[in-house]
């Protein structure tokens, strides 16, 4: 029977939000002067992040003398920095991708990521916008700002940044949540209790700012001047939803190399294969990034907002299982 | 026992966790954007009956725990042990005091049980949703009460206790539902 079933799962009232999402989309940035832009969706340097997972193929054809890897792209951020780096200004892309490993209720193998980048902006002014944003395009509530720390300390009473991981374990362990397999990896411990804790404890009714993320967490994100244990990376959350992350973006080329060459570092100790860096993105880095903020939205999950939807399947037309 | 990774988890799935052999209720997988994978899994241990909530890391593997049901008939209790047999092969099986728990108050011979087998070794015995069972001790109700309001404890021949109706008398068979412990109605002999 299963593969009988042929039929879309979104409903045709769906397929006409995702359609009125797009183009209001597309109406706010055009409002702004910001460029539409595409990118790849395969190339051949993928992420190392240790939490990211490039599917690949194997592509072949004139100039290539054997079969080359490809990697699907998990953000078009490396592609567009490219861009901003050739002097494109601001820009904007709604651009598929596709994650290896991410399959649950609120994700699909392949979903729409909404990113943007502004140049001269900072997290705060980009905040701001994705504020307007979320106000124009889903009928939102103007957001609220909190810091990483104080939604930890007011949903688990311990601090991020200087509690060790024995205590946020231990938190987490009077919460009711077992925690075993990491109770030793702050890092872990930290993302856990994010999931379970933190992210639940937020008023889903109001869209959320959490800001300054720990500098372990800092991924593509530029280092705060005045407390370098935390970065300019915030997230966006609604209606219990991790809807966005984004960076005041790290310019200087050889902290990204650094930064690419400790995720590899970290990939080799769990046992996980080291992924090419992407040399063009560095040498765009060197030949100077502006200096710009961007942010990438998942755009299913606004869906999903829109249509109270308790499954992300409800908003694609075909989802993985069925595609 | 084949080992199980979290991408296998589904309702249903057995496995070992600390010993103990346990079936997976619900699996979740939680992930932040940038961050690690957990999956989040409500477990009932099938030898404590516990519900618990447990947390894996992605892509880590679990030993699967060897844990079958069958169908068998009741035979007879020897005062230790309650027998069961396999109708079609006539092989028979003993279990013991702790897998047959509170259920043995609906243990009626010959009636088809399922039960639980780890390690070939039973930790549970489910009765038939309905057994019928005769009233051996209650109270002597009203006659011409139908109305069935209220109602009275009723001995069962097994020693099970269960709410009637006031006209139910002793001597008769009731049809009991096994999983609520509620009476159903008169069985016509």
């Amino acid at each position: 029977m299963h593969s009988l079933n042929w039929k879309p799962v979104a409903t045709r009232q769906a397929i006409e939000a995702r359609a009125a999402l797009n183009a209001s989309i597309r109406a706010f940035f055009t409002g702004r002067n910001v460029l539409e832009v595409e990118t790849p969706i395969l190339a051949q340097a993928g992420v190392p992040d240790l939490h990211l997972v490039n599917a690949t193929t194997e592509l072949t054809g004139a100039g290539l003398a054997k079969p080359q890897t490809y990697y699907l792209q998990t953000s078009p951020e490396f592609a567009m920095k490219r861009l901003l780096a050739a002097g494109i200004g601001d820009c904007f892309q709604l651009a598929r991708v596709v994650r290896n490993d991410e399959l649950s209720r609120r994700h699909n193998f392949e979903f729409t990521l909404l990113e943007w980048y502004r140049l001269n902006f900072t997290d705060h002014d980009l905040m701001h916008e994705l504020d307007a944003l979320m106000q124009y395009c889903l009928q939102a509530p103007p957001a609220e700002y909190v810091s990483y720390q104080t939604a930890f300390q007011q949903a688990l009473e311990c601090d991020p940044l200087s509690d060790s991981a024995e205590r946020i374990a231990r938190q987490l362990t009077a919460k009711g949540i077992d925690c075993d397999v990491v109770s030793d990896n702050k890092q872990a411990l930290l993302h856990l209790a994010m999931s379970l804790v933190v992210e639940p404890s937020l008023n889903p009714e109001v869209p959320t700012f959490v800001t300054f993320f720990p500098k372990e967490q800092a991924a593509l994100a530029r280092l705060n001047e005045n407390d370098p244990r935390v970065a300019h990376r915030f997230e966006l959350f609604y209606k219990g939803l991790e809807l966005a992350n984004g960076f005041w973006e790290l310019t200087c080329a050889s902290e990204q190399r650094a930064r690419f060459e400790q995720d590899n570092r970290n990939r080799k100790a769990q046992g996980l294969p080291e992924i090419p860096i992407d040399e063009r993105l560095l040498a765009a880095l060197e030949q100077g990034l502006p200096p710009c903020a961007g942010v990438a939205v998942g755009v299913d999950r606004l869906l999903m907002i829109q249509l109270k939807a308790l499954s992300i399947e409800e908003t694609l037309c075909f989802p993985s299982l069925r595609a | 026992m084949a080992s199980y990774s979290t991408n296998e988890f589904k309702g249903g799935l057995k496995i070992m966790l600390d010993g103990e052999p346990c079936s997976i209720l619900e699996n979740e997988m939680v992930k932040p954007g940038k961050g690690q994978a957990f999956n989040r899994v409500r477990i009932r241990k099938l030898l404590s009956g516990k519900v618990v909530e447990k947390t894996f890391k992605s892509g880590d593997s679990v030993e699967g725990a060897d844990v079958v049901e069958v169908e068998l008939a009741y035979l007879y209790n020897d005062g230790e042990f309650w027998h069961f047999m396999n109708n079609e092969t006539f092989e028979q099986i003993a279990a013991d005091e702790a897998a047959v728990g509170d259920n043995v108050k609906w243990l009626v011979e010959q009636n088809v049980c399922t039960l639980m087998l780890w390690d070939g070794k039973p930790i549970s015995v489910t009765p038939p949703n309905f057994v019928e069972l005769e009233i051996t001790e209650t109270d002597p109700g009203l006659k011409g009460d139908t109305a069935g309001t209220g109602g009275k404890p009723a001995t069962l021949s097994t020693g099970a206790v269960v709410r009637v109706p006031l006209f139910v008398q002793i001597g008769e068979v009731i049809k009991v539902d096994t999983r609520s412990g509620e009476y159903v109605s008169r069985v016509q002999k």
